[in-house]
């Protein structure tokens, strides 16, 4: 092993770690709001590639009629709970509300994807199309469960994320797809080549974590969700509603999502499948973070993508293996170390 | 005679089997401190609580004229009632300053552009709290944390504010300024319904009040004949002062 190849499994590590760590700031984000384990998050990495592999073909995705079928099941159920209410009056506001935005995408990805636009604008669409599937999902699976135990939500997680995986199977058929890189160029620094991928990685990364720092520390919204994070009942007091936590958390962890998948689509092949295995490395940066400490969850997923790209070098069967027996210490140490706290206390 | 501003009828609350409030009606006008005093135990807290949404609650309670059964917490607060619960809820791990401005959220949802000016005039009350804005609402004393608490209600620009136990665990002088505050409060046409285990004091500012006994209305009059009612300086404001 010389420098080189140091430097090459380094550049590759640090390229996963730009992935996970935003994946890791969607899953604390999530938890924190709603206290929802969020496996499904992966699925969003997965659907963004794959639905930007589709527009490149000029296909239209299979994920637009998921978002169809969602908005109808959302609308049925909203109807059900207005029925039983007696508030029949409301009705066609809140089946506008629902439906009225899908059925305006399917209709746009309708016609815009035969027309095979360039890189960027497909790239807006796949966000158009996969972003409110998050708030979505929310709405159906776990709105109603919002008062449930952790356990609860972890399973109805577990259900969800089997639910998106089939229907990603359905849609997307059992064939892998890379999409094109967003720069073709390539620049030495000594023994280092630099691929214009990595940069965009890392830049489009560093640009989304400025981003969620300034939404979290700076703006009204951003503050009522980490006000909701930490204290539920506080934050009912001061009229931010759960529920609309809930809703933005699950859009800004769908858009995490999909713009992960947009970033990696070049650099590894996806499956259907895939988006679990992501998802759950950006999960072992959260646990280092307690699920709470977004450094912390940074710097556990530099650990992880460094650990998976010097792994796969030395060995490479075994390095899913290596990745995740890291969660082990990490949670002996947590669990010696930090005073537990009775949930909602 | 004034505006009702609440008007609650019959209102019961249970914990399991438990009725720890039960077939109490009460009224607010408006521009009026009310005051709330008994022993412990008595269901006061579960009272607010159950007005606020918190609890769930049987009999109506009526605000602005308006039913408020199926209203959930949040819509309360955007109606302009306000709770400031005895355990206060601040934000612990966030600025004083956030937790002030997240005190006007439902105001900036709505486009209100006076957040800033609000804010000023709360710093304006409470001083302290302006020279301690950029620290952590967990790391303020037990006056400041009220002060705080009651600046985030003040920020909702309410119609009503609820505060449960203002003087609870504060040293005297402490206990003086936030009265003194609160009064001051109505000036600005704020209402106000206070829960309060210093009887004395509570009778003093405010115009009307309860005494509740065991999750009942046991009595019931203006605050200076109550102060003057033999049982109530028996049991509640014993002798001297």
């Amino acid at each position: 092993m010389d420098l080189s190849i140091i430097l090459i499994l380094a550049q590759d590590g640090l390229t996963n770690t730009a992935i996970y760590v935003l994946l890791a700031v969607a899953l604390i984000l999530v938890f924190g709001v709603t206290r929802i384990i969020y496996i499904p998050q992966g699925e969003f990495v997965s659907y963004g590639v794959l639905t930007l592999a589709s527009l490149q073909q000029g296909v239209v995705p299979g994920t637009v009629w998921l978002l169809l079928l969602m908005a109808a099941v959302a609308a049925l159920m909203e109807s059900v709970r207005l029925f039983s209410e007696g508030a029949l009056r409301d009705l066609p506001a809140a089946l506008a509300r629902i439906l009225l935005l899908p059925a305006a995408i399917a209709l746009l990805i309708h016609f815009c994807a035969p027309l095979r636009l360039p890189l960027g604008w497909q790239v807006l669409l796949t966000m158009l199309i996969v972003v409110p599937l998050g708030p979505l999902v929310y709405r159906v699976a776990f709105r109603p469960l919002a008062d449930a135990p952790v356990l609860v939500l972890l399973i109805a997680a577990v259900a969800v994320h089997f639910g998106l995986v089939g229907l990603g199977l359905l849609f997307f058929g059992a064939e892998g797809v890379r999409t094109p890189a967003f720069s073709s160029a390539q620049f030495s620094l000594g023994a280092l080549t630099v691929s214009g991928q990595s940069l965009w990685v890392y830049a489009t990364s560093l640009v989304a974590i400025g981003g969620l720092a300034w939404f979290f520390g700076r703006t009204m919204y951003g503050k009522a969700l980490r006000a909701v994070a930490f204290n539920r009942n506080g934050a009912r007091l001061v009229g931010i509603s759960p529920s609309m936590a809930g809703t933005l958390a699950f859009a800004l962890a769908a858009t995490i999502g999909c713009l992960s998948g947009v970033l990696i689509g070049p650099i590894t092949t996806v499956y259907y499948d895939s988006g679990f295995l992501i998802g759950l490395k950006g999960f072992v940066g959260a646990i280092v973070g307690g699920l709470a400490s977004f450094p912390l969850a940074a710097l556990g997923a530099l650990l992880v993508g460094l650990l998976e790209s010097f792994s796969s070098f030395w060995l490479s069967e075994y390095k899913d293996v290596i990745v995740f027996t890291m969660v082990i210490p990490v949670l002996l140490w947590r669990s010696l170390s930090s005073v537990h706290y009775e949930e909602e206390q | 005679m004034a505006e009702r501003l609440l008007t609650v009828r019959d209102l019961s609350v249970r914990y399991g089997k438990v009725e720890a409030v039960y077939g109490v009606s009460l009224s607010v006008e408006r521009g009026s401190i009310v005051s709330v005093i008994g022993p412990n135990g008595a269901g006061k807290s579960t009272l607010l609580n159950a007005l606020m949404g918190v609890l769930p609650s049987r009999g109506s309670v009526e605000f602005c004229g308006q039913d408020l059964a199926k209203i959930e917490v949040e819509q309360r607060v955007a109606r302009g009632l306000c709770l400031v619960p005895e355990t206060r809820q601040l934000f612990a791990q966030m600025s004083v300053a956030d937790n002030l401005e997240l005190g006007a959220f439902i105001r900036y949802r709505r486009g209100d552009k006076a957040i800033r000016q609000s804010l000023e005039n709360v710093y304006q009350l409470f001083p302290r709290l302006k020279e301690r804005h950029g620290q952590l609402a967990g790391s303020l004393s037990g006056g400041e944390r009220q002060m705080l608490a009651l600046g985030r209600a003040l920020m909702s620009q309410p119609t009503l504010l609820m505060l449960d136990e203002p003087s609870l665990g504060l040293a005297p002088l402490i206990v003086k300024e936030i009265l003194k505050n609160i009064s001051e409060l109505r000036s600005t046409g704020v209402s106000i319904l206070l829960i309060e285990q210093n009887a004395r004091a509570a009778l003093q500012i405010s115009d009307y009040g309860y005494v509740l006994e065991n999750g009942a209305v046991a009595m019931e009059g203006a605050s200076r004949e109550l102060a003057g009612n033999p049982r109530v300086i028996e049991s509640y404001l014993g002798f001297g002062g």
